[in-house]
């Protein structure tokens, strides 16, 4: 069962053109919507549906299109392309190879929610899908799919694509809206949240890549046909990220469900040279890591929420037997702690201090005391270490620091150990 | 020089927003192809272009690593170093590339041909260890394939880079299945998009 990647699939080689999409179906569900469906109908499948956004945290989108205030305007709808996420590749391909899907699932969306105006954030170091979009949405302009009156309907809709500039903070969404803003993108105090007071200081609602790219798929079928896909609370197919150790890595898209052995496995090709998992991040780098006798738990929202992490953006690392633990939790570490926005005194300042405290470990000139000292750094910044965490944080970033600290302080403290030089003073 | 400030494509990009200043880092990225990087001359011009301060766009631009204060090389590599890189081999691919270039990464050679530079996660995970040339992407290159790179780029100093032709050079695993090949390419270290006038075409 697939939706989003069927045609990419079937039609390798035109897959992201109008008339490879026209000739498969393109733009009859942006018709079905326009021309015989209210707003509240459309509204109402996407609520059907129980899709949950594929950025990061999974809340779900037809809930979050009912919170904006019925009267105010202008609304505006955003569509967050900053995918960042280190492990993350999928809306890189969404974009490319299939582009028209995701602008119509905007025209859905605006007409659902009575947006005049959308955005498409990409992320800076993704010329080539932002050309293919680039490209998708002057063809629709073209052929009438945008702009004035899209088919007879008296429906109005401009998008724009807008280009960031390599900010991994860009993804959180009020960030987003503070760098489309033409500020520097630094993460807003929540509440207000987007749907109240967005981008303007209007409502506005930001949704991922790939979530809206259901979105056509969901109005053609019914939004029961979607919920109906997978088990209940993970509705659907999921485009995942697969990579790191494995012999085909890729993105894959699945009915969730299945256990991470299974995917690894079926998907993956299964680890490289035969080794066993060490451990694997099951969401994207700012998730807590599994190790490998937690391969059995099944791919979905809630049982890896339960286990104590998340599936965040769909970014499955793989880590084979032969990993320095100590070496990936400090890329991970350095990524947060180049990312940090500096706004919030805890993230700026803990992740740099996580950062140094696992490079002089990896140096050989690590002290006894700096294992309590890297937890009592992560308890600044996410207070009693626990997940989903506590913030001290304008935004989640800082705490996402932390995830790849307890992660191996508590599933291969005696290797950290182990690097740390014998008789050497605490000093 | 003609007065870019008034070119029909910044006064499409100023209308395209509801807020002008909305449209500063497009401009900055114009701005950044018509000098190389971002000069004061540059910011000061974007900074009456949107109404905003020279200082509050310096502030803006500061901010993001695509913008450039200071002169780039013709050819700017940025190899990636986040997690699946990471766990492939990407340290090894950026110190041949560094010593091949013969500068430490952050800096470009004395000609102003090649800048090397790390950077955090590119979204090529599945095709780890990655790396891009004025941010056209190559996906699974070795530490040897990353010094043959450099030695192209200095000795072909291809006018356009493309990344499928880099990709069949230099490159091996690849994320997914990147389709039919894209002739459009970057024409300077600026990310190549048409609305930006940074692209070029490959004949």
């Amino acid at each position: 069962m697939k939706i989003l990647t069927t045609r990419m699939e079937a039609h390798p080689t035109d897959s992201h053109t109008l008339e490879r999409y026209l000739e498969t179906d393109g733009y009859q569900a942006a018709r079905k919507a326009l021309t015989t469906m209210t707003p509240e109908a459309v509204h109402e499948e996407a609520k059907a549906s129980s899709l949950r956004g594929r950025g990061g945290a999974g809340f779900p989108c037809g809930v979050k299109w009912g919170f904006l205030p019925p009267d105010t305007r202008p609304r505006y709808l955003v569509i967050n392309g900053d995918e960042s996420e280190p492990g993350t590749f999928k809306d890189r391909q969404l974009l490319e190879r299939d582009p028209h899907q995701l602008i119509e699932g905007i025209i859905i969306a605006a007409y659902a929610i009575d947006v005049h105006d959308a955005y498409v954030y990409i992320r800076g170091e993704y010329p080539k899908p932002a050309r293919r979009l680039e490209r998708a949405i002057a063809e629709a302009y073209e052929a009438g799919y945008l702009g004035q009156n899209i088919f007879g309907s008296g429906f109005d809709l401009d998008v724009t694509l807008h280009l960031g500039a390599g900010a991994y903070i860009c993804g959180e969404e009020t960030a987003l809206l503070n760098s489309l803003e033409g500020k520097r993108g630094e993460p807003r105090i929540k509440p207000p949240f987007p749907a109240i007071e967005g981008l303007y200081g209007k409502p506005t609602i930001v949704n991922n890549v790939e979530t809206i790219s259901n979105i056509p798929w969901i109005v053609a079928n019914g939004g029961a046909a979607y919920a109906a896909i997978g088990p209940e609370g993970s509705s659907g197919t999921r485009l995942f990220s697969l990579s790191g150790h494995v012999r085909k890595p890729g993105n894959y898209e699945i009915v969730m469900g299945m256990t991470f052995r299974e995917f690894i496995d079926e998907y993956g090709g299964g680890v490289r040279e035969d080794r066993e998992v060490k451990c694997f991040i099951p969401g994207g780098a700012s998730a807590p890591w599994f190790t490998g006798d937690q391969l059995d738990i099944p791919i979905t929202i809630d049982d890896v929420g339960n286990a104590g992490s998340m599936l965040g953006s769909g970014a499955i690392v793989v880590m084979d037997e032969t990993t320095n633990v100590v070496e990936a939790a400090h890329s991970i570490v350095s990524f947060f702690a180049h990312e940090s926005c500096g706004q919030c005194t805890p993230c700026r300042e803990g992740t740099s201090w996580l950062e140094m405290v696992l490079a002089r470990i990896l140096r050989g000139e690590g002290r006894p005391v700096d294992l309590d000292l890297l937890l009592d750094v992560s308890d600044n910044i996410a207070p009693g270490l626990g997940w989903p965490p506590k913030m001290t944080t304008i935004c989640p970033l800082g705490p996402s620091a932390v995830s790849p600290i307890t992660s191996i302080l508590r599933n291969f403290r005696s290797e950290v150990e182990a690097m740390i030089p014998a008789g050497v003073a605490n000093g | 020089m003609t007065d870019w400030t008034t070119s029909p494509q910044v006064e499409r990009i100023l209308s395209a927003y509801p807020d002008k200043k909305s449209a500063v880092m497009p401009l900055l990225y114009v701005a950044m192809t018509e000098y190389g990087y971002l000069t004061d001359e540059a910011i000061q011009k974007v900074a009456r272009l949107v109404g905003m301060t020279s200082v509050q766009v310096s502030s803006v631009a500061t901010f993001y690593t695509m913008y450039k204060r200071q002169p780039v090389g013709t050819y700017l590599v940025s190899v990636c170093t986040s997690i699946s890189c990471g766990l492939l081999g990407a340290k090894g691919v950026l110190d041949s590339i560094a010593d091949e270039a013969g500068v430490p990464p952050g800096e470009t050679d004395d000609a102003g041909q090649v800048s090397v530079e790390h950077v955090e996660c590119i979204g090529a995970c599945g095709g780890a260890p990655a790396l891009q040339v004025n941010y056209e992407l190559i996906e699974g290159v070795t530490p040897d394939q990353g010094r043959a790179l450099v030695q192209w780029l200095r000795s072909a100093t291809p006018p356009l880079i493309n990344g499928d032709e880099m990709q069949a050079l230099f490159g091996g695993q690849r994320s997914f299945d990147w389709g039919p090949p894209d002739p459009t390419g970057a024409v300077g270290p600026v990310p190549a998009l048409e609305g930006l006038g940074s692209t070029g075409e490959a004949p």
